[in-house]
């Protein structure tokens, strides 16, 4: 349990490094932060192998933290430097890392979803008994991709669990206003058995977590998940925190009662688990960790000027012009 | 190319090719497989995976749902980690739904993963018009395809080229579309025999369909058959045309192509879809760019009427090209008329 708080802090004070970066101009294009979330990326990637796969939307930077991948290379590629985890070449949305079975942040709310289910599908293709996770906003459940995906999951029993980080909006629209039914139901109709759970509370995220991949990994097929959060920061860094679609108070009272990680702080020092001391070295760990990941990222060159060209083909073919612009290169 | 030359060859069909190149794939790479609706128990809407099911069995030849976008994307999902897999449009109009999962998903992740993540997928079925189907299903589709790096597009006009090509498609690295001509499946050509080896023809490698020295017709696809009829009428008028089939868009065999141009001085640019930002466009501008000193005359180009395709017979034959407005644009260059 030490260590589950170890990592929430982690992602914490990763964040309000990446908030602190952006306001100061290192971070460019579109930022998305997963402040209040952290329960959710621990609790559902913590009980899952390396070789397990895991992919999610744009807000992706504490998922790839959770699967694996080191905090300097995240750090890196949302300064856009060379030492980044795709090379400068993602950015804060595009997260990889690929050798630790972190198959990206995807832009395109919905896109995932199909891939991961590819992913699930590759998986039962070679008789493997590994796990594929699927993040997805709750304003994802409205995209085609979703109903398509979790029927054809079912149709062919892939071992994928599609877990919806239920932050109660997408941008500024509330997701009462434009679902028919609740998260949890949504599911409905594709016969995926679907789980809600209290997604600020890590213990039983993992809990429900390890059921279910441990259910999966033996054939059950795919799960749906409706992991109840929310988000303490606006959808973006361009968004303030509150505004017009939900109040202060709202916000403010979430933040009080419904902290993933004062929670269980809270827990822990109650049951006299954890001393004040323990938690304040833990926390001047974490805080060590994401210094050296912006010092890293703050020390890594920009991608050379060769690079614009290099990775838009895997293979160049020996005849005919692949680039059409024109330029030297 | 040699490649043909010293083989034995066998006198098939379009989509026979194809099917022996669908085979000969999956029984060389078991990593390949190919999913869509209707593939599997139907045999294919146009048949080109006739009796894959009863040989490779429903793990690798598997029929969907009607879902574009999901088994689109499922296959890229597949590619992602390491399968081949080969995507069956019933025809690339239907793929529209599923470009999200093409361009923003396959066409990207090399790149924007920094080369971690490639996308060995092929994205194959009939594209263009067939008689009288009407706007919805006549769209010849190659230029929204080529329009995003990281795609490569291939249409191939014979059989033999549909069988290497396709060949070639599964096994690049990169996400290739392979479109179809959708009245070329029953066209007869020879191919060689498989009992010969194994034939592949390389992206990015143009043919030349017949030799010229008066006029280059550039084009691919199944207008390439209708260049070939308009290079017929022409020789009745003693003008020898050079017909440049493309085969290949994205990568492009720009050196035939200004090969040819100069060889002839006169370029005629024919392609079954609309112009505005069209295959057409882009390789006019490349002779303008890199040939014009060589040119002799404005390029003319050749499209389908600028408009949906109608389905009334004499009109839909008004708005496609035909082998007389071919010979018209070729007389234009020559300022014949
Ligand atoms: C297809 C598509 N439409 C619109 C957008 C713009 N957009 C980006 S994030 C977002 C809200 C998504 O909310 P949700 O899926 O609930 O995830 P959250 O941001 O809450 O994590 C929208 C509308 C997009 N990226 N993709």
């Amino acid at each position: 349990m030490h260590s589950f708080l170890r990592d929430m802090l982690l992602y914490r004070r990763f964040e309000e490094a990446a908030e602190e970066a952006y306001a100061i101009g290192k971070i460019g294009g579109f930022c998305h932060l997963h402040i209040g979330q952290e329960a959710v990326a621990l609790g559902m990637i913590g009980p899952l192998r390396q070789e397990d796969y895991v992919l999610t939307a744009y807000r992706d930077h504490t998922q790839a933290l959770a699967k694996g991948v080191e905090a300097g290379p995240v750090m890196a590629e949302l300064f856009g430097r060379a030492g980044g985890s795709a090379l400068g070449k993602g950015g804060s949305m595009h997260i990889f890392g690929a050798d630790v079975g972190f198959m990206g942040g995807h832009g395109i709310v919905g896109s995932q979803i199909p891939l991961a289910t590819g992913i699930g599908w590759a998986i039962r293709y070679r008789g493997g008994d590994e796990v594929c996770v699927c993040f997805l906003g709750d304003a994802a459940v409205n995209q085609g991709a979703f109903w398509e995906s979790l029927n054809m999951a079912a149709v062919w029993k892939l071992p994928v669990i599609y877990v919806v980080e239920n932050n109660e909006y997408g941008m500024g629209t509330a997701f009462r206003r434009v679902s028919a039914l609740p998260v949890v139901e949504r599911a409905g109709g594709t016969g995926v058995p679907a789980h809600a759970v209290d997604g600020q509370d890590v213990l039983a995220s993992w809990r429900l977590m390890e059921r279910l991949v441990a259910d999966v990994r033996s054939g059950a097929g795919p799960q749906y998940v409706d992991a109840r959060t929310y988000r303490f920061k606006g959808h973006s860094m361009s968004d303030p925190v509150s505004g017009t679609y939900r109040s202060k108070e709202e916000v403010e009272g979430r933040k009080r009662e419904d902290d993933p990680i004062t929670r269980l702080r809270d827990r822990l020092l109650d049951a006299e688990l954890l001393t004040k001391k323990e938690l304040e070295a833990m926390d001047g760990e974490a805080r060590e960790v994401v210094n050296e990941a912006v010092r890293f990222a703050g020390e890594s060159p920009p991608p050379s000027p060769e690079e614009l060209y290099s990775h838009a083909y895997a293979e160049i073919n020996e005849h005919g012009r692949l680039f059409l612009d024109g330029r030297d290169r | 190319m040699e490649i043909t030359t010293t083989r034995a060859m066998a006198n098939i069909t379009y989509r026979e090719a194809l099917n022996q190149a669908l085979a000969e794939e999956m029984d060389r790479d078991e990593t390949v497989f190919l999913m869509g609706e209707e593939v599997a128990e139907y045999d294919g809407a146009y048949k080109v995976s006739k009796g894959l099911l009863d040989r490779f069995g429903d793990r690798r030849v598997v029929d969907t749902p009607i879902s574009e976008l999901g088994f689109a994307g499922l296959g890229v999902g597949a590619a992602m980690v390491g399968l081949r897999p080969v995507i069956e449009f019933m025809t690339f109009n239907f793929s529209l739904l599923a470009l999200d999962q093409v361009i923003n998903s396959a066409a990207k992740m090399y790149y924007m993963s920094g080369g971690q993540i490639s996308v060995p997928i092929v994205f194959r079925g009939p594209t263009g018009a067939a008689l009288q189907l009407s706007a919805q299903h006549s769209q010849a589709c190659a230029s929204w395809y080529v329009h995003a790096p990281g795609v490569k597009v291939v249409t191939p006009a014979t059989p033999a080229d549909a069988k290497g090509l396709l060949k070639a498609a599964i096994r690049d690295k990169d996400p290739v579309a392979v479109m179809e001509g959708e009245l070329l499946y029953n066209v007869k050509g020879e191919v060689p025999d498989p009992e010969d080896g194994d034939f592949v023809i390389p992206l990015g490698l143009a043919d030349l369909k017949r030799e010229g020295e008066d006029v280059s017709i550039i084009t691919h696809g199944p207008t390439v058959h209708i260049a070939l009829m308009a290079a017929q009428k022409l020789e009745k008028e003693g003008i020898e045309a050079e017909v440049v089939d493309l085969r290949s868009i994205r990568p492009l065999d720009v050196d035939t192509i200004l090969a040819s141009v100069r060889k002839t001085n006169r370029a005629v640019m024919l392609e079954e879809g609309w112009p505005f930002a069209g295959v057409g466009s882009q390789v006019v501008s490349i002779i303008q760019d890199e040939a014009f000193d060589d040119l002799d005359a404005p390029v003319v180009r050749v499209t389908q009427a600028d408009v949906p395709m109608p389905y009334a017979k004499n009109l839909e034959q008004l708005a496609k090209p035909s082998a007389d407005r071919v010979v018209d644009a070729c007389n234009r260059v020559l300022y014949r008329s």
